[in-house]
C-alpha cells in the first residue's frame, strides 16, 4: 500500500465520519470500524481486527479512540495513529462546543427542562439496563472470585465511597496476584503429575 | 492555571478509564462534582443525556462540555487533550509491542481483576443518575430520602423504559427521546 497524500486523508475522512456518525460510544462505532477497515477497504483482516479491539477494551481510555491508535499505527506507524486520532476526536469537540453554547442559553427555558427531566428518567433507565447486562454477564462466568470483587468493590464505592481509580488499581494488582497464582498452582500440579 | 487543572482532570480521567463507555462515567463524576464543582449534579445528568444522543465517547463529551464552561474553547481543546494523551502514549507502546510480539497474555490477571470493579463503579455512578431521576429535590439521595421525596411519575417513566429496554430490546435513542416528549406533554398538563 502507497502512502501519499490520498492515503492520509483516506484515513483522517475515514476515522472523521465515523466518528461524526455514531451515536452511542464505543459498543457501537467498533463494529463499524470493522465494517469500514475490515470489509470495505480491506485495510486490516478480520482476525487482526478482533487483537486489535480486544487490546483497545483492555487500554485505558475511549474505545473508539484505542481502536483508532492502533488501526493508525498498523497503516502508517506513529503518523498514521495521530492522524486518525485527531480524525476521531474532532467531531465530538465539534458537536459537543456548539451544543455547550445553547445549553447555557437554553436551560432557563421550560420546554427544553421539560424534556431533560423526561429524558433523566429515560438515561437512569438505560443505566440501569447496561448495569443489569453487565451483572448477568459478571454472575454467568460462575467466576466465585470475580463475583466476590464485585460485592466488595460495590460496598467500597456505595457505602465507604473510596476513590475509583484506587479501586481501579487495587484490583489490578489483586487481579494480577491472585490469577497469576492460579497459573502458578496449575503448572505446579502438572509438574508433580508428570512426576508420578 | 484553570487550564492545567482541566488537564491533570481529563488525564486522569482517560488514564483510569478501562473498559469505555460507561467505565469513564464514575470517573468524570468524581473529578468534576466532587474534585473541583465544575458541574452540579443535574448538569451532569443533562451531559449524560446530550452524549447519549451526539457522537463520540462520552470522556470526550464530558470533557468538551466541561472545558467549554469553565474556560470556554481552549478549556475544550485542553480537556479534550487531556482525555486522549494518557490512550495516546499508552496504546502507542501497546501496539508497539503487539505488532513486536503479537502476544500479551500477561496482562489477563490485571484485566480479570479488574473487570467485576468496572461493574461495581458503573452500577455506584448509576444508582446517583437513578437518584436524581426519581427524587424531587436534588440533594435527596438513597442513603436520606422519604417516601414523599419520590416523584412517582418519574419512577413509572423510568421503570417504563427499563422494561421496554429490557423486554423489547428497544434503541435507547428511541427511548430517550420519547422520554423527552412524554417529559413535555407531563409537564404541560
Amino acid at each position: 500500500m502507497e502512502k501519499d497524500l490520498k492515503f492520509y486523508l483516506k484515513l483522517f475522512s475515514s476515522t472523521f465520519t465515523l466518528s461524526a456518525f455514531t451515536i452511542g460510544g464505543g459498543y457501537v462505532i467498533v463494529p463499524l470500524m470493522r465494517k469500514k477497515f475490515v470489509e470495505e477497504l480491506k485495510w486490516v483482516d478480520e482476525e487482526e481486527m478482533l487483537n486489535l479491539v480486544a487490546i483497545s477494551q483492555s487500554a485505558p481510555g475511549p474505545i473508539a479512540i484505542n481502536t483508532s491508535i492502533m488501526v493508525g499505527y498498523k497503516l502508517a506507524g506513529v503518523a498514521g495513529a495521530l492522524l486518525s486520532t485527531l480524525g476521531t476526536s474532532l467531531p465530538p469537540l465539534i458537536i459537543i462546543s456548539i451544543i455547550s453554547m445553547f445549553y447555557e442559553t437554553f436551560k432557563s427555558n421550560f420546554i427544553i427542562n421539560a424534556i431533560l427531566w423526561g429524558m433523566r428518567a429515560g438515561i437512569a433507565a438505560v443505566i440501569l439496563d447496561v448495569i443489569i447486562k453487565m451483572v448477568k454477564d459478571i454472575l454467568k462466568t460462575k467466576n466465585k472470585m470475580s463475583i466476590l470483587i464485585m460485592v466488595v468493590t460495590f460496598i467500597a464505592a456505595v457505602f465507604l465511597d473510596i476513590n475509583a481509580a484506587l479501586i481501579i488499581i487495587a484490583s489490578g494488582i489483586f487481579g494480577a496476584c491472585y490469577y497469576s497464582n492460579i497459573k502458578w498452582f496449575k503448572l505446579h500440579n502438572k509438574n508433580k503429575e508428570q512426576l508420578k | 492555571m484553570i487550564l492545567f487543572q482541566i488537564f491533570i482532570s481529563f488525564f486522569l480521567i482517560g488514564l483510569f478509564s478501562i473498559g469505555g463507555g460507561y467505565a469513564a462515567l464514575p470517573l468524570i463524576e468524581h473529578q468534576v462534582i466532587e474534585v473541583h464543582n465544575w458541574l452540579s449534579l443535574l448538569e451532569f445528568a443533562d451531559l449524560l443525556t446530550i452524549s447519549q444522543m451526539t457522537p463520540g465517547p462520552i470522556a470526550l463529551n464530558a470533557a468538551t462540555f466541561v472545558g467549554t464552561k469553565v474556560a470556554g474553547l481552549p478549556g475544550a481543546i485542553i480537556a479534550t487533550l487531556g482525555c486522549i494523551t494518557p490512550s495516546c502514549i499508552i496504546v502507542l507502546v501497546l501496539s508497539y509491542f503487539y505488532f513486536k510480539y503479537k502476544n500479551l497474555n500477561s496482562i489477563q490477571g490485571i484485566l480479570k481483576g479488574i473487570r467485576p470493579a468496572v461493574v461495581s463503579l458503573i452500577a455506584s455512578a448509576g444508582l446517583s443518575i437513578l437518584a436524581l431521576a426519581i427524587f424531587k429535590n436534588e440533594n435527596v439521595t438513597f442513603f436520606n430520602f422519604k417516601l414523599n421525596d419520590i416523584n412517582n411519575v418519574s419512577v413509572i417513566l423510568t421503570l417504563v423504559s427499563l422494561f421496554f429496554l429490557r423486554k423489547f430490546k428497544a434503541d435507547p435513542m428511541h427511548i430517550i427521546v420519547v422520554t423527552g416528549i412524554a417529559g413535555i406533554i407531563i409537564k404541560s398538563i
